[in-house]
């Protein structure tokens, strides 16, 4: 026989427990990646250019005489920093991510196949409209379903993001009442309202009082209405902003004595649409008397949510607003598309507030919504709803023992379930469950916020997770849970398996770096 | 010299008609780590219970009001690149602007050390 | 439905476990009255995957796409090359599907990323720092003028008539609700830009000049003597970038002075897309950073000491300042701003600066090209990748000629400036790498035959 020569005999050592430091610093797939500035050049490029003719330059005596300083890699290298930093991300792609408000439902990749399709991707907004009618079109159509899926009047589709749609929707809100020769200077906000509805209202030059909640976490009517009549009979109330299903997760009963009493005072009603997936294809707004919502089509409608944008903001808008609505906006005339800008305005649109934006809204974000919706159609809409309100509420029963749950004995939630961190032990709190469930290797749910509950933690699992995606979270929430409540130490370090351990944000803070230096002159400025 | 506190957890130190305001040590406690302090201009005129400073931690940004009314006669610039002052010595170095007194009866309603430690140990 | 993974099963289960005998039960919150009783009314029910995208292919074919035919339009949207490494990348999941990095343990990649995004913004636009991008550059540019405010505590900004006419219009509208006073003016067909009447309009009441670099009609003008005299009288120069490359060829606005500079990022990395997604850029001085609008990615260490980054001063921002905020902006332009910081990675200050030269050879000779034809002549004295031309008759029925005869030629100032008859002749025209030596001589030849 022969020996074997190579002398290669797979082994298998029992574990031993103890991770020695590698030279790297790395950890087999946890791959550290330094900055481009450390590891490119600025002589290095990963593309190339035709040759460049040789002109007599006419910058205006302007030529760039100082370096930029900006470094390049070859395309391998770039392609391999990339990857190597995309892996140091949570996503929907990778595991659950129930951040309680923000949908984080399943992108469908056709969306991203259609929004990059070159009559839409590489068409340029200032083209002459007869080369452009499809793109167009696609803005039209989703007009017109957003129009019916909402039960309004009309719809402004040029805002970039929801906060930016808010600011649309307040600012016909105050063109409206402009043009009634009423001048009204106070928006009111409940307390539970997402952050962008106080700052939205205030960027468009308004005061904000606060709505007080009853106890079952619902406006106070009663409240409401001593305050729409406060003024005596000057009311000077521009408009309330809601949110419906509200940030608790509850469908606001009385919306439709809302807004009739608001209405009663001469205000308006400002719907924040942030939760539409709840109730899309089974409850029209417009039912509801609202006369504004914003649509975070990156959330009801799935389109990504990229690391933090781009979104978009469609505002739908009820009758007495469509008259202010913003410039520019898709008309359909003689069977032809026409963009109705500043040209044409006073023809046909005299009263608009303006033009909010350059352009005419998120494209790429009209025809991943437009096939979402195309795509589920009117009887899978529906069911989007109701397997989000049912996942939310099978959550919300398998923890509520477990976890102080305050609006739970009011009855079922909607699209998400909220927690409060009362009951665990001493100094341990709604970050420490975050932080654990990190490492069981899930993205935590939302966590103080609402502001109206202690320690909240928002849960919203969307309609795109399988029931057993869910009990596994319920398993590993209940084992977390029952960590804090024990005050087990190790919860307090946590995470101990993400490629980084709790970050120092009082230094990010105290100390602000915020652009990368080279060392030598970091240290001569020292 | 004497010292009274609000129920909205300032601190304000008399001494004949100029006084040093700050926030107290359970403020700064459940703020937690401070990273930045604004301060008022010199001049600037404050009323009572109005807004005079700001502080912010991480996570929160709170306003500082002013305990009485009166004009801001000098500010605490080491708060600025020491915003931690606040937390290591809130009662002490950690101070945010002194004023003017425009009426010294105002310091009526204010609570003494014990009141005010009551107060705090009820909440 | 191919996106709901839920079976029949799964939901009888479920109903178990909360108790409730169906769905209608969990919607008893909402009156009977507000709901629908069935699918809505005249949406059709759900469609494949190809049914879909036979009918977005259809609507696709009715456009005339940049790249299919000579192309030489701009005015504040760019058609450049992206390398195919872009789009690869920003279509990775852990990109495309992620959410704001508010945990940062699990978000360092999208973090280190708008660090790194936030320093090249910062050294191209000649700022000490730069935030995580905006919505776009018409909407920085607001935000700018209203940060100037802050800044300056004064309302009266003083608009260049070469500042784009959209964000003027931008501005225009959000004055009208905070207060500012804008003091505007139409552009001239002309060489010479309007720095005049704004050295002449700056006073102890502005807040800020701001500039665009090239201008709308595609001149480039020094901003040291604007700077300076804005520096005067405490108010602020905000200097409006709407095509980064040309930073590659001239001196950014930070060297010359500039306060503030903002930007459209488009240019860089992300399509022409009909006028978004784009990404706003928005750089400053170190000493109004907290003035800044929008999110901030610093750097910092984690509890054993690594590198790592986190968003930063937040209270500044909506979610913590609520009304107080300096912005209502929530959202950036994350993954947009990632498609700009890949393209820029790959151009790297080599690339970037030859991209740069190209552009301005391509469009040298273009000019020169389109200047014989008889009846046109030329409007600038100076320009980047962008000028203008003054045609012998009114523009915008040229450029729908144009594209009858598919070419893609410039965007008319009438469509720009509706309603004033001295712009109505001219024709803004952009050359970028994309445009060849016979989309030009197509272009030259069509326009020609037109004006005859």
């Amino acid at each position: 026989m022969s020996i074997n020569e190579s002398g290669w005999k797979p082994e298998m050592v029992k574990s031993d427990a103890s991770a020695p430091p590698t030279f790297t610093g790395n950890r087999a797939l946890m791959l550290e990646e330094s900055l481009i500035f450390e590891i490119g050049s600025t002589e290095t490029t990963g593309v190339d250019l035709a040759p460049i003719p040789q002109i007599a330059s006419r910058l205006g005596g302007l030529e760039r005489n100082r370096t930029i300083g900006l470094a390049g890699l070859s395309e391998p290298e770039t392609v391999r920093h990339y990857t190597r930093l995309s892996r140091q991300n949570y996503a929907i792609d990778l595991g659950f991510f129930p951040l309680g408000s923000c949908t984080m439902k399943h992108n469908p990749r056709l969306n991203e196949k259609i929004a990059r399709l070159p009559g839409f991707s590489d068409v340029h907004p200032l083209a002459p409209t007869q080369t452009v009618q499809g793109a167009l079109a696609v803005i039209h159509e989703l007009a017109h379903w957003l129009v019916t899926l909402t039960g309004m009047k009309a719809v402004a589709m040029s805002p970039k993001a929801g906060a930016h749609g808010e600011l649309c929707g307040i600012l016909a809100i105050r063109a409206a009442l402009t043009a009634r020769g009423d001048a009204r200077s106070v928006i009111l906000c409940p307390e539970s309202a997402h952050g962008t509805n106080p700052a939205t209202a205030a960027f468009a030059g308004y005061a904000v009082e606060n709505i007080p909640a009853t106890p079952e976490g619902r406006v106070d009517m009663a409240a409401l209405n001593a305050r729409l009549g406060a003024g005596g009979s000057v009311c000077d109330v521009a408009a309330v902003m809601i949110t419906n299903p509200n940030t608790c997760g509850l469908f606001e009963p009385d919306m439709r004595a809302i807004s009739d009493a608001v209405h009663a005072a001469g205000g308006f009603v400002y719907c924040d649409g942030a939760n539409f997936n709840a109730i899309v294809g089974r409850v029209r707004p417009g039912d509801l008397g609202v006369d504004a919502m914003h649509i975070n089509v990156h959330k009801t409608f799935s389109t990504p949510h990229g690391g933090g944008g781009p979104g978009a903001g469609p505002v739908v808008l009820s009758e007495a607003l469509a008259p202010y609505a913003p410039l520019p906006f898709v008309d359909k005339v003689d069977g032809e598309y026409v963009l109705v800008e500043e040209e044409t305005a006073s023809e046909h649109h005299a009263s608009t507030f303006g033009r909010m934006v350059a352009f005419h809204g998120q494209m790429g974000m009209f025809t991943r919504a437009l096939s979402y919706i195309m795509s589920h159609g009117a009887d899978g809409l529906r069911q989007v709803a109701e397997d989000a309100v049912l996942n939310a509420n099978y959550i919300l029963r398998s923890l509520e023992d477990v976890l102080e749950a305050p609006f739970a004995g009011s009855g079922p939630c909607m699209h998400e379930a909220l927690f409060s961190d009362n009951g665990l032990a001493e100094g341990f709190s709604t970050l420490d469950i975050a932080k654990g469930l990190i490492d069981e290797g899930y993205h935590p749910m939302t966590v103080y916020f609402p502001l109206v509950v202690h320690g909240a933690m928002l849960v919203e699992p969307t309609e795109t997770e399988s029931k057993a995606t869910m009990d596994e979270f319920i398993g590993a929430m209940r084992s977390v849970a029952a960590r804090a409540k024990a005050g087990d130490p190790s919860l307090k370090t946590a995470p101990h398996f993400a490629p980084r351990r709790r970050l120092d944000e009082t230094l990010a803070a105290r100390k602000p770096v915020l652009v990368w230096k080279e060392p030598e002159v970091a240290i001569a400025a020292e | 010299m004497s010292r009274y506190f609000t129920q909205d957890h300032e601190w304000i130190e008399v001494d004949g008609d100029t006084a040093t305001v700050g926030i107290t040590d359970y403020a700064q406690g459940q703020l937690g780590d401070i990273v930045f302090a604004e301060v008022p201009a010199v001049g600037a005129a404050l009323t009572k219970g109005g807004d005079a400073a700001v502080v912010e931690s991480v996570k929160a940004a709170s306003d500082v009001y002013a305990p009485v009314t009166g004009t801001v006669t000098e500010n605490n610039e080491a708060l600025e690149s020491d915003p931690a002052l606040v937390n290591t010595d809130p009662e002490g170095e950690g101070w945010f602007f002194k004023l003017h007194l425009a009426d010294a009866g105002e310091l009526d309603g204010l609570m003494d050390a014990a009141a005010y430690q009551a107060f705090v140990g009820a909440l | 439905m191919r996106y709901l993974p839920l079976t029949q099963t799964d939901r009888q289960a479920m109903l178990g476990v909360i108790g409730a005998k169906s769905i209608d039960d969990l919607f008893v919150d909402v009156p009977p009255e507000a709901q629908l009783d069935g699918p809505i009314k005249g949406l059709p029910n759900h469609a494949s995957e190809m049914a879909v995208e036979r009918y977005f292919s259809g609507l696709s074919r009715q456009n005339m796409a940049a790249s299919h035919h000579p192309f030489f339009l701009g005015a504040g949207a760019y058609k450049h090359h992206v390398p195919a490494s872009v789009d690869h990348i920003i279509q990775r999941g852990e990109f495309l599907t992620a959410y704001t990095p508010y945990q940062p343990e699990i978000a360092q990649g999208t973090l280190q990323m708008l660090f790194e995004f936030q320093t090249q913004v910062a050294r191209l636009l000649g700022c000490d720092v730069a935030n995580a991008s905006m919505y776009d550059g018409s909407t920085a540019c607001w935000e700018a003028i209203s940060m100037a405010g802050r800044v300056t505590k004064r309302s009266k900004a003083v608009l260049s008539s070469g500042l784009h006419p959209h964000y003027v219009n931008v501005a225009v509208t959000m004055a009208k609700y905070t207060g500012d006073t804008l003091d505007v003016a139409t552009p001239e067909l002309a060489a010479i830009t309007d720095s005049a009447r704004l050295l002449n309009s700056i006073d102890a009441e502005t807040s800020c000049v701001v500039v665009q670099y090239p201008d709308i009609l595609g001149r480039i003008e020094d901003l040291t003597a604007i700077a300076a005299k804005a520096h005067e009288v405490g108010a602020l120069l905000i200097a409006v970038v709407t095509e980064p490359v040309a930073l590659g060829a001239i001196r950014s606005p930070g060297e010359m002075g500039a306060d503030i500079v903002v930007g459209e990022g488009q240019s860089i990395g992300v399509g022409l897309q009909f006028g978004g997604p784009y990404v706003g850029l928005f750089a400053c001085k170190e000493k109004f950073v907290r003035q800044m609008p929008g999110r901030l990615c610093g750097e910092t260490v984690d509890a054993e000491g690594k590198r790592g980054f986190v968003l930063t001063l937040s209270t500044r921002e909506q979610h913590i300042r609520r009304e107080k905020a300096t912005s209502n902006i929530c959202t950036n332009s994350g993954l947009c701003a990632l498609a700009f910081s890949i393209h820029m990675t790959l151009l790297g200050e080599r690339g970037l600066r030859d991209l740069a030269s190209l552009n301005h050879a391509l469009a040298v000779q273009a000019a020169d090209r389109l200047a014989r034809i008889p009846g046109v002549s030329f409007v600038n004295d100076s320009f980047f990748n962008e000028f203008t031309l003054r045609l012998p008759s009114e523009a915008r029925p040229v450029v729908r000629a144009l594209a009858e005869k598919k070419i893609l030629g410039g965007v008319s100032l009438g469509r720009l400036y509706p309603g004033v008859e001295a712009l109505e002749n001219g024709l803004v025209v952009a050359v970028t790498e994309v445009a060849t030596a016979e989309d030009i001589e197509e272009f030259a030849a069509a326009l020609q035959e037109i004006l005859v």
